[in-house]
């Protein structure tokens, strides 16, 4: 479903971010992403939803390859995405239901289903009371079910999760790990980049550590092929 | 279509003063174009009445036939750039001298004026080879003696004319290029404002064309209102000149629509070309 083959993406001014990666994430799949700040995982999920593109080697993501897609493809690949980030990237000006609406809008959902589409995904990620609301007066761990609900307008095929928790505290974290989870049940898959090693070890999801722009460990080899002594930040 | 005209006018409201700013701006630039455009609508007119005065005189020799200049007068009336041929006699050409020169009227004794011909031109000729091609018909003519139109005075009406036209265009053009810019500018500023919204449109899979319509719509909007505004400016810099200085003329509606068009091409034409270069940084 998603394959990188030999990835390396090199940036002018700051050098090699990921270095001849390749892996491969299954359908409804639960992938941590985890390592050092720097390490790459960010480029590594950017060039998932293709915001970067390879400087070498492919990126595979469902029917379409960083080698030939063009802006229209990418466009048409991320209604098929969900993408999650650590700040929530909300829209201030508008209600939460305006929020979600508004990914819908852009889409060109037919106007009818809208109001029933965004209650719907309210009630999914427990913010149904909250609708007429504005970002500023929710609460972080909130504020990412926004970011969540809208991410999952266009029933996604992947969920991409930059550092979701890195701004919410621990009550709130579990909160939105948990609903993750819930997303990932039912079928959608969840790549996820974390710092949070307990969230990792609450879990028997497959693990990717990243260092240096290059794999050093996935938990998914790890049990078919590599010795047990490997290292892993755990 | 819809969310991108929503989106193009929420702009407006979530950024009033900027839109204002803007609007204004373009406004006093097309105001500068309208004021300019003003002089060149007066000036042509003023050229028009002047070209309706102007008249080629031929003078008739003496003993011409009635036949060969009456054939001459149906001939010359045919020619495209000739409104109308008039023959004055010997008798009339005094006349006229009697009733224009007052002071004179007892010199004037005898039909010593010679008859004439008095060709008035169609306005709007190209310029002065038309009325030479129409002289050198004249001069041919077996019966005329001599023919008098002004040459240095027509050569300076179309030198002046010519003169205005190329400083109309080039200035119209220095306008139409600072409305441009100033356009372009402004969609910048908004683009940058609305930075987040334009990432989040682009990753929940919106295309380029979706994203850049709204844009596309506000430079419009704003060429729009812009143009409007400037037509109000030069109807009040027209009535107050009318009024205090000189007679003018207005536009008229069709010149004043095209000119709120002209307002419209040159946002849509900003936005464009702003759109495209800033999009690709956010």
């Amino acid at each position: 479903m998603i394959r990188f083959t030999n990835v390396t993406k090199t940036y002018p001014r700051t050098g090699t971010a990921v270095a001849g990666v390749s892996l491969h994430v299954a359908k409804g799949e639960f992938v941590f992403f985890t390592g050092p700040s720097g390490a790459g995982k960010s480029t590594l999920l950017k060039m998932v939803y293709f915001e970067e593109r390879p400087s070498e080697g492919e990126v595979r993501v469902g029917g379409t390859s960083s080698k030939d897609a063009s802006r229209g493809d990418v466009a048409r690949l991320r209604r098929k995405l969900g993408i999650v980030f650590q700040d929530f990237r909300l829209l201030d000006d508008r209600t939460v239901a305006a929020n979600i609406a508004f990914a819908l809008e852009v889409i060109g959902a037919p106007t009818g289903s809208i109001t029933v589409k965004v209650g719907r995904l309210l009630e999914r990620v427990g913010l149904a009371s909250k609708a007429n609301a504005f970002p500023r007066e929710l609460s972080g761990g909130e504020q990412q079910r926004v970011a969540i609900a809208r991410a999952l307008v266009n029933d996604p095929f992947v969920l991409v999760a930059d550092e979701p928790t890195g701004n919410l505290d621990d009550r709130a974290t579990r909160g939105v790990f948990q609903l993750l989870r819930d997303i990932n049940a039912s079928g959608t898959a969840v790549m996820m980049a974390t710092h949070n090693l307990e969230l990792i070890r609450r879990c028997d999801y497959r693990t990717v550590e990243i260092n240096r722009g290059q794999v050093v460990f996935d938990s998914r080899e790890q049990s078919a092929e590599l010795p047990p002594a490997r290292g892993r930040a755990r | 279509m819809k969310l991108a005209f929503r989106e193009a006018l929420s702009a407006f409201r979530r950024a009033p003063l900027l839109s204002a700013l803007s609007v204004t701006t373009i406004a006093f630039s097309l105001f500068a174009l309208g004021l300019f455009g003003l002089v060149a609508v007066n000036m042509r007119q003023a050229l028009q009445q002047l070209e309706e005065r102007f008249e080629i005189r031929a003078f008739v020799a003496e003993g011409a036939s009635i036949d060969s200049v009456t054939a001459a007068m149906k001939e010359l009336s045919a020619l495209p750039n000739v409104a109308r041929v008039n023959y004055v006699s010997r008798a009339q050409a005094l006349q006229r001298a009697r009733r224009e020169l007052g002071e004179f009227r007892d010199v004037f004794q005898d039909e010593f004026l010679p008859a004439s011909l008095e060709l008035r031109l169609r306005p709007g000729l190209e310029g002065q080879n038309e009325v030479k091609a129409v002289v050198e018909r004249v001069r041919k003519l077996p019966f005329v003696d001599d023919v008098r139109y002004g040459e240095e005075w027509v050569e300076k009406l179309y030198r002046v004319r010519d003169v205005a036209a190329a400083a109309g265009l080039v200035l119209g053009l220095a306008f139409a290029t600072v409305a441009v810019i100033i356009i372009g500018s402004t969609i910048r500023m908004a683009v940058l404002a609305r930075s987040r919204e334009i990432s989040i449109m682009r990753l929940v899979g919106a295309t380029d064309a979706f994203v850049r319509a709204p844009f596309l719509i506000e430079g419009f909007f704003k060429g729009v209102l812009g143009g409007v505004l400037a037509l109000v400016f030069t109807w009040l810099a027209h009535e107050l000149i009318d009024r205090t200085l000189i007679e003018t003329t207005f536009f008229d509606a069709r010149t004043a629509v095209l000119g709120v068009l002209g307002g419209a091409l040159i946002g849509l034409l900003g936005s464009s070309l702003s759109v495209g270069r800033h999009l690709r940084k956010v």
